[in-house]
């Protein structure tokens, strides 16, 4: 026969300790006691000094100067800014600086980083060596030591404008920076991407064409030459019955300066480099210790079907190594991000340059400012990891199955 | 069916096939290695080609084309040496003071030095895994090194000793509690539990006072006295002398008259009771010296700040748990530079005003603070590696959480880590460099206001201070990074197949 449950024994003392969530003993509920009495009492003194010294010396605390008219110029806004505008400008434009370069250094950073982490696992005895060098002598270097390198040595070297370098026909190296020619489009540009938008389509659907003949029915389809011909061959002809989508704005030397063209801040080629040949040597290694768990198996039954090195490393070897790449890679981008607040050093118009630094200075809202610049890195990075958790949770979870 | 008739079995011998390749030998290690396809070979020599362009120049530059000697800018220039010029290293040499000491005063160098050297005499032995005595060594180099150190390169002397010190501080505790009292009481709103709080602090502050009065009664006879320093000593080397007697016995006892025996003597070594070296103001720190200050101070302070945290996260109080996660996940999720700008324009403004900080402490405290939270993730990670077994086996002998983590569980996880932690080190070593955004000389600081001395402004003055520092940076790294592979493979000997 089966009782009743049995009600649990009403005892409230317990019931408390369990709210408390002291598994272990009284003793953890006095600790908690004991550390939010301590907690609090910190928090007394703190605010009572900072209001004595804020009085002390002047300042109005609150949020009221964001609005106020910064008064200085940023060498590099990419949205719209005048001098007069307000310090809640300065901020977005120095956020938008500090995205742009981020997202420009991880996109260089992985690519040089598989190209040296595939690179130090390559038969090739002088390749692995060269590459092993690369991540040896960048990861042992400060950051810091390589932005002011690139900054002072290597791109503060280059003659002034007059005396230019030109690699290419259009783009000019000196000291004032890099100047390319600046793409300007045309009236047929709208015709002409959306065609290559469609040739895009096309061209996926092809593969997917070919991807199902595969696994259906075990045809090999060769799509690539139709999916390539789409693709160039739809903007091609729209580019010729409707013109040219884009023409180029060449710089020309005039006086001491280039007319026309875009300019790309010495500091901002400085500050990329560097983070970008930085972090790639930590993806590097990445990279080498995901491809190096994938088991001996994998590479040899690869092998035993034939697969070139390329293929295998493309179908087997590195889809694998993604699973456990991936966390650390999200790591390195994030740590990407935080180190180009040292941007400050050169003077390239990040977040934290423009705005803890300029407008830190002028304002004096030492608390504001930088409790804002410290809560927009704390996002930008508690929102990555909580993406990365979601995704490592699911790709952990169809690895098991 | 014989086997003679059969089509599948051949009757004569086959013909003798040629050895194959050689893939043994330098020949053989060639052509696996470096020639074996023709991709291969293509990227050999784009290889080669790409090492032949970094290094030649970098070898020329370096010694082939490099200026040895002289007194100006004037030996590293193109047309008086005759031949292009590589490395101007006369500028090193010029400037090599100023590269390690900073702006130290020269006649006060050699304090400096001894500190090095101590470090070196200290840090080297317990290195070396086989040397014996490393508990000794540990607590010579992790406590008493950071005292000597400090008196050395900072001066002074000493006032007075613990008992002066805690009564200091009770005083402050006392005072504080009783203010607040004060001031929540005299708003005068608030009702009966501000009241009561309000009540509740003045208590607490008289308790305080109170209880602490035997120890400023003690306070004020020692500084009648003609030697309050000695006599401080005396105390405080009583009082700790009857706690180790109590709870450890004669051991503990002769441990603690041993180590008030090496305390004696530093202080008569430095002269700390006669006012001790001239003091040397911190903002005359520079160079190496301050590199390695920051650095080492890091690593020594941010190992317990680590530990705490690494524990309170895997601790089963919720409070503690939840303000431990806050508290690391923030460190970690901010960049070094803006804890560095809150620790030198923030920090001030919450201490009281007549309390300032010297600025290369609140650095210190940033510091240590970051790489703390960092250490707490490698560290829970050796926690995490500790069987519950060893927890369990350690409650089932009666010891308490304290005895377990410091006996059983926190030794086994240190030493799982120990490859993760000098990882974190190194970090913490180039991060030591963010120092010079908050106008503090370390040695990156400093080769960057060597560029500015016009004496020595050449075409090659950058690129030679860069190399010089690039290779100590170099070394200090690559040699920790060595060490932690060496740490490692000693750790995994069990497992190498």
């Amino acid at each position: 026969m089966t009782g009743e449950a049995r009600k649990a024994p009403f005892r409230p003392l317990a019931r408390f300790k369990r709210i408390g969530g002291a598994r272990a003993s009284w003793s953890g509920l006095a600790a908690q006691a004991v550390l939010l009495a301590v907690l609090a009492w910190l928090a007394y003194e703190m605010v009572a000094n900072v209001r004595a010294n804020l009085a002390a010396q002047g300042i109005a605390s609150g949020f009221g100067f964001l609005s106020h008219s910064a008064g200085f110029a940023v060498s590099q806004a990419l949205i719209p800014y005048e001098q007069t505008d307000s310090y809640l400008r300065v901020f977005a434009v120095g956020l938008v600086n500090t995205l742009v370069v981020s997202a420009i250094g991880i996109v260089l950073a992985t690519i040089l980083g598989f190209a040296v982490g595939l690179g130090r696992l390559s038969p090739n005895w002088l390749l692995a060596r060269l590459a092993g060098g690369y991540v040896e002598l960048i990861r042992n270097l400060p950051l810091l030591y390589q932005i002011l390198f690139w900054y002072l040595a290597v791109l503060g070297a280059l003659p002034g404008p007059r005396q230019s370098l030109s690699p290419l026909p259009g783009v000019f190296l000196s000291n004032r920076g890099i100047v390319v020619p600046e793409p300007v489009p045309q009236a047929s540009f709208a015709i002409v991407v959306a065609a290559l938008a469609l040739g895009i389509v096309v061209a996926l659907g092809l593969g997917l064409y070919a991807r199902r003949a595969l696994f259906r029915h075990g045809r090999v389809v060769r799509v690539w030459p139709y999916a390539l011909a789409t693709v160039i061959g739809l903007p091609l002809a729209m580019a010729l019955l409707f013109g040219p989508p884009l023409t180029f704005d060449v710089p020309e030397l005039r006086g001491f300066n280039f007319a026309g063209g875009v300019r790309l801040l010495p500091e901002f080629a400085a500050l990329t480099i560097a983070l970008s040949t930085y972090t790639a040597a930590f993806i590097a290694e990445n990279v080498r210790s995901g491809v190096l768990a994938v088991s001996r198996g994998q590479w040899e039954a690869g092998e035993s079907l034939g697969l070139s090195r390329g293929q295998l490393l493309r179908l087997i070897v590195v889809p694998q190594a993604l699973r456990v790449t991936l966390p650390p890679l999200a790591n390195q981008y994030l740590n990407l991000t935080k180190n180009s607040s040292l941007a400050v050093a050169i003077g390239y118009p990040d977040l934290f340059s423009v705005f803890a630094g300029t407008a830190l200075s002028q304002t004096g809202q030492a608390i504001e400012i930088i409790a804002i610049t410290m809560a927009v890195y704390l996002a930008i990075s508690l929102v990555t990891t909580t993406i990365m958790n979601v995704f490592n949770w699911r790709v952990a979870r169809r690895g098991q199955a | 069916m014989s086997a003679a008739s059969s089509g599948f079995v051949r009757g004569e011998t086959a013909q003798v096939r040629p050895a194959p390749v050689a893939v043994t030998g330098a020949v053989g290690w060639l052509r696996t290695r470096l020639f074996n396809t023709p991709g291969n070979i293509l990227l050999t020599f784009i290889c080669a080609a790409l090492a032949w362009l970094v290094l030649e120049p970098a070898v020329r530059f370096l010694f082939v084309d490099a200026v040895w000697e002289g007194r100006d800018r004037g030996a590293c220039l193109a047309d008086v040496a005759g031949h292009p010029v590589g490395a101007c290293w006369p500028f090193v040499t010029a400037k090599l003071g100023q590269f390690i000491y900073g702006f130290y005063p020269e006649a006060q160098r050699w304090r400096v030095n001894v500190v090095f050297l101590l470090g070196a005499l200290l840090l080297v032995p317990l290195l070396i895994p086989r040397l014996p005595g490393k508990a000794l060594n540990a607590a010579l180099f992790f406590a008493a090194f950071p005292v000597v150190a400090f008196f050395l390169l900072y001066g002074g002397g000493l006032q007075g000793f613990a008992v002066s010190w805690s009564a200091s501080a009770l005083a402050a505790l006392a005072g504080s509690l009783t203010e607040a009292g004060q001031r929540l009481g005299g708003a005068g709103e608030g009702g009966l539990v501000v009241a009561a709080a309000a009540a509740a602090l003045g208590w607490l502050g008289a308790a305080v006072a109170w209880l602490a009065s035997p120890l400023f009664w003690l306070r004020e006879v020692i500084r009648q006295s003609g030697e309050p320093l000695w006599l401080d000593i005396a105390a405080t080397a009583a009082g700790v002398s009857v706690v180790a007697l109590w709870l450890g016995g004669l051991r503990a006892l002769a441990k603690v008259l041993a180590s008030f025996a090496g305390l004696a003597l530093a202080i008569v070594v430095l002269g700390l009771d006669r006012g001790g070296l001239p003091v040397v103001s911190t903002r005359e720190w520079g160079g190496l010296l301050v590199t390695l200050v920051v650095s080492v101070t890091g690593i020594v302070a941010s190992m317990p700040v680590g530990m705490a945290l690494a524990l309170g996260r895997r601790s089963n109080i919720p409070l503690i748990r939840i303000l431990s996660v806050a508290f690391i996940e923030f460190w970690r999720g901010v960049p070094l530079i803006t804890v560095l700008f809150f620790a030198t324009y923030m920090l001030p403004l919450f201490l009281p005003g007549n309390f300032t900080m010297d600025g290369l402490v609140r650095v210190l405290v940033g510091i240590a603070l970051f790489a703390g939270a960092y250490n707490a993730e490698v560290i829970r990670g050796g926690l995490q590696a500790i069987p519950r077994g060893q927890g369990e086996a350690a409650a089932a002998l009666g010891l308490s959480y304290w005895t377990t983590m410091r006996l059983v569980v926190m030794p086994q996880a240190l030493r799982h880590v120990i490859p993760g932690l000098v990882n974190s080190f190194i970090a913490l070593f180039k991060d030591t460099t963010l120092v010079l955004i908050v106008s503090i000389f370390d040695l990156l600081g400093q080769l960057r206001a060597a560029f500015s001395d016009p004496t020595w402004a050449t075409p090659t003055t950058l690129f030679t201070g860069f190399a010089f520092t690039g290779a100590i940076y170099f070394v200090f790294c690559f040699g920790m990074s060595r060490y932690s592979l060496f740490v490692e493979r000693r750790l995994n000997v069990h497992r190498r197949r």
